[in-house]
């Protein structure tokens, strides 16, 4: 028990000099916002694996280490080379170490037709971008139900910003970076709390790429939180690229909310980490919405990685398209959780979820979990799973066309992530994560 | 001329999760031919059209097949295709992901590669595969969507007849390509096999049905049934199998 209070006693007392120091000139909201997520997160504590939302993931390498907090740490920042390595695009670009805005490093400030794209730490300072924070921050109160949501919220500092304003079309993909150096301080490795918001107004479209990359192999801990906002007639990709280090842990929520007549493409390739937990909590918010949830993940050695969605459907007439795929080698480990709600009065709900699995060892593992949960009579929802070894049909099939055994596995291997990749429908990017997915799995 | 039947099946004895299906088929198969397998639903005719292909779950249990004069049960699936056997699959397989342009280029590169031939680029590639693609009335959107995903019964069969004409193939076994189509699909097919057709290959047609014989000629017609073929004859059998059914097989069967 003592031990157990002890692991949340370390954050309340660094939320402490957290609130005395760097935080101190922070809005009024968003002060009582951090109180009251801290206060939260003191009466959550870690998850266990005892409770239905964590039975296939053990934090315990997050919540028996003593971390600290990337603002009381200065980082040398990496070489443009490190960062163009690790990045998606060679389009405009925001980049973050340790959690900390690089303004040096990063690309993005002359943006056409008024769009911003920034820190969020800077945002909050003015009057416009202020109101934006404050209106969509932490407007699902579904944070409350997480430990690492309120932590990150208890701890919101910065992050990317991004906002598009209305009927304005962002031409070239933007990516927010958020790079993890693995260097430790004396007393301990690093926890950052990246917080971004992602603003497209009103009929406006935009592709933004966020990465998430390691720079060494050292130990951290990444705690992030991502809110999209989409407004009516608004178009959007998201694409979400993590590349931990090989050491790296990371747990991240991704909130999106969507209002009529928009369209997210909300794509997931997860590569890196040695522990991963992505929640995804997606709302179809106005009738007409039409959400594509496309996620990859690649996984080896002993690597974990759980994708924990929802997909709410709280209006009528919304489409919700939701594909993950996972491959698994070595003794990796992947978790899908797929939840899908439809809300009384969401008639005309069209909802269809597939996770595909393929195992590439005898030691590797998938636990696939789809939860429905409708309260509409007039909708249209299926679900289906599947957890693998390599198809001996289609092997077969390859190999009576004279491929070897090795290049129709390979082939087949590959086809799990291609069609996942086909439905990213900004071409730059799709090829980019092509070659990255190819190199992986070579 | 070589000196050995492109295909000599003799005394084949096959069967699957321990049940004989093939219970001693003799087949010989010269280049120039086209041969017709008919028989009942379950006697064992895509059993032999897999048997030859290689399918890992069927078992030879007796009996022997040269091709070309080599040991064909001895060669892998794809040592099988790269020396020019092709089998049309009755039940194509959907390969999610993969485009058939992909797909495609990946089979002739591997039989080019054994062949000790260039492999081919993406473009080169195109242009060679137009007019086949042509010949089987497709446009190319066939190309990049995934091999056999979503598509009907008869776009399968086609996609089949598509490899077929790409990979141009010594011995191409044809496993009841004609099942499921419509009469301008199976004209369609027809010619572009009967096209194919050059005195230095030959085709096996599994069939269960007499109309894709009005449309390529075979030389030889056979009636498997039981498990071995009970009746060869010319195409004028495939005529009488039309007319009167399978049964009074069954009947000069049990009399001799």
């Amino acid at each position: 028990m003592t031990e157990v209070a002890d692991r949340t006693q370390r954050y309340l007392a660094d939320f402490e000099a957290f609130a005395r120091n760097g935080a101190s000139g922070a809005p009024v909201w968003l002060r009582e916002l951090r109180e009251g997520a801290i206060a939260r997160f003191s009466e959550l504590g870690f998850p266990t694996m005892k409770q239905e939302a964590w039975r296939f993931t053990s934090i315990a390498p997050i919540a028996e280490t003593r971390f600290t907090p990337a603002h009381t740490a200065h980082s040398p920042l990496p070489t443009p080379a490190e960062i163009e390595r690790l990045c998606v695009g060679a389009g405009p670009r925001v980049v973050f170490v340790d959690g900390r805005h690089a303004p040096t490093l990063s690309t993005s400030a002359d943006l056409a037709g008024g769009v911003q794209a920034g820190s969020l730490a800077a945002a909050l300072r003015t009057g416009a971008g202020g109101a934006l924070a404050r209106a969509h921050v932490a407007r699902d109160p579904r944070w409350r139900e997480s430990a690492f949501a309120a932590l990150n919220t208890a701890f919101l500092a910065d992050g990317a910003f991004v906002h598009v304003p209305a009927g304005v079309t962002l031409d070239r993909p933007l990516e927010v970076v958020f790079l993890s150096t693995g260097r430790a301080e004396s007393d301990g490795p690093i926890v950052s709390h990246p917080r971004s918001l992602v603003v497209v107004e009103r009929g406006a479209r935009a592709a933004v790429v966020e990465t998430y990359a390691g720079l060494s192999d050292g130990m951290y801990w990444t705690n992030a939180v991502t809110e999209v906002v989409l407004g009516e007639g608004a178009w959007a990709e998201l694409y979400r690229v993590q590349r931990e280090g090989s050491q790296g842990l990371q747990v991240a929520t991704t909130h999106s909310r969507q209002e009529r007549d928009s369209y997210l493409g909300l794509h997931v390739v997860t590569l890196g980490a040695a522990l991963a937990r992505h929640d995804i909590i997606t709302v179809l918010d106005g009738p007409g919405a039409e959400l594509i949830l496309n996620g990859l993940y690649l996984l080896r050695g002993a690597q974990h990685a759980d994708h924990h969605t929802v997909i709410d459907h709280a209006q009528p007439h919304c489409a919700s398209h939701e594909f993950f795929n996972g491959v698994l080698a070595e003794r990796a480990h992947g978790v899908f959780t797929g939840r899908i709600i439809v809300r009384p009065g969401a008639q005309r709900t069209d909802s269809k979820q597939t996770n595909n699995n393929l195992l590439l060892s005898t030691e590797a593992r998938a636990d696939s979990q789809p939860q429905l949960e409708i309260y509409a009579d007039d909708v249209k929802c299926t679900h289906g799973s599947t957890v693998g070894p390599i198809d001996q049909t289609q092997l077969y099939y390859l190999r009576s066309r004279g491929l070897s055994p090795e290049a129709a596995r390979s082939i087949l291997t590959y086809g799990f992530g291609a069609e996942i990749l086909d439905r990213m429908r900004h071409p730059e990017v799709r090829d980019r994560l092509d070659r990255l997915v190819r190199a992986r799995l070579a | 001329m070589s000196e050995h039947p492109l295909l000599q099946v003799k005394n084949l004895h096959a069967s699957a999760e321990g049940r004989e299906i093939l219970k001693g088929v003799d087949l010989t198969v010269n280049t120039g031919e086209v041969h017709a397998i008919m028989g009942p639903n379950g006697s064992g005719k895509s059993t032999l059209a897999q048997v030859l292909a290689g399918h890992p779950a069927y078992a030879v249990t007796a009996g022997q097949v040269l091709y070309e004069g080599n040991d064909l049960l001895a060669m892998a699936p794809e040592a099988r295709a790269r020396e020019g056997v092709f089998l049309a699959f009755q039940y194509p397989v959907a390969i999610r992901g993969i485009t058939n342009a992909y797909f495609l280029r990946s089979a002739v590169n591997a039989i080019r590669k054994h062949r000790g031939e260039e492999e081919l680029g993406p473009v080169e590639f195109m242009d060679a595969l137009e007019e086949k693609l042509k010949a089987i009335g497709w446009d190319s959107s066939y190309l990049t969507r995934p091999v056999n995903d979503g598509f009907s019964g008869g776009e399968k069969k086609r996609n089949e007849i598509l490899q077929l004409a790409v990979l141009d193939p010594k011995l191409a076994i044809l496993d009841e390509t004609d099942s499921g189509l419509d009469i301008d699909a199976l004209k369609t097919v027809a010619q572009t096999v009967d096209k194919l057709r050059r005195p230095d290959n030959a085709t096996v047609l599994v069939t269960h049905y007499y109309r894709i014989l009005t449309h390529i000629e075979p030389d030889v017609v056979h009636v498997l049934a039981g498990g071995k073929i009970v009746k060869s004859g010319g195409k004028e059998l495939a005529l009488e199998l039309e007319e009167k059914g399978y049964d009074w097989l069954r009947e000069e069967a049990i009399v001799a």
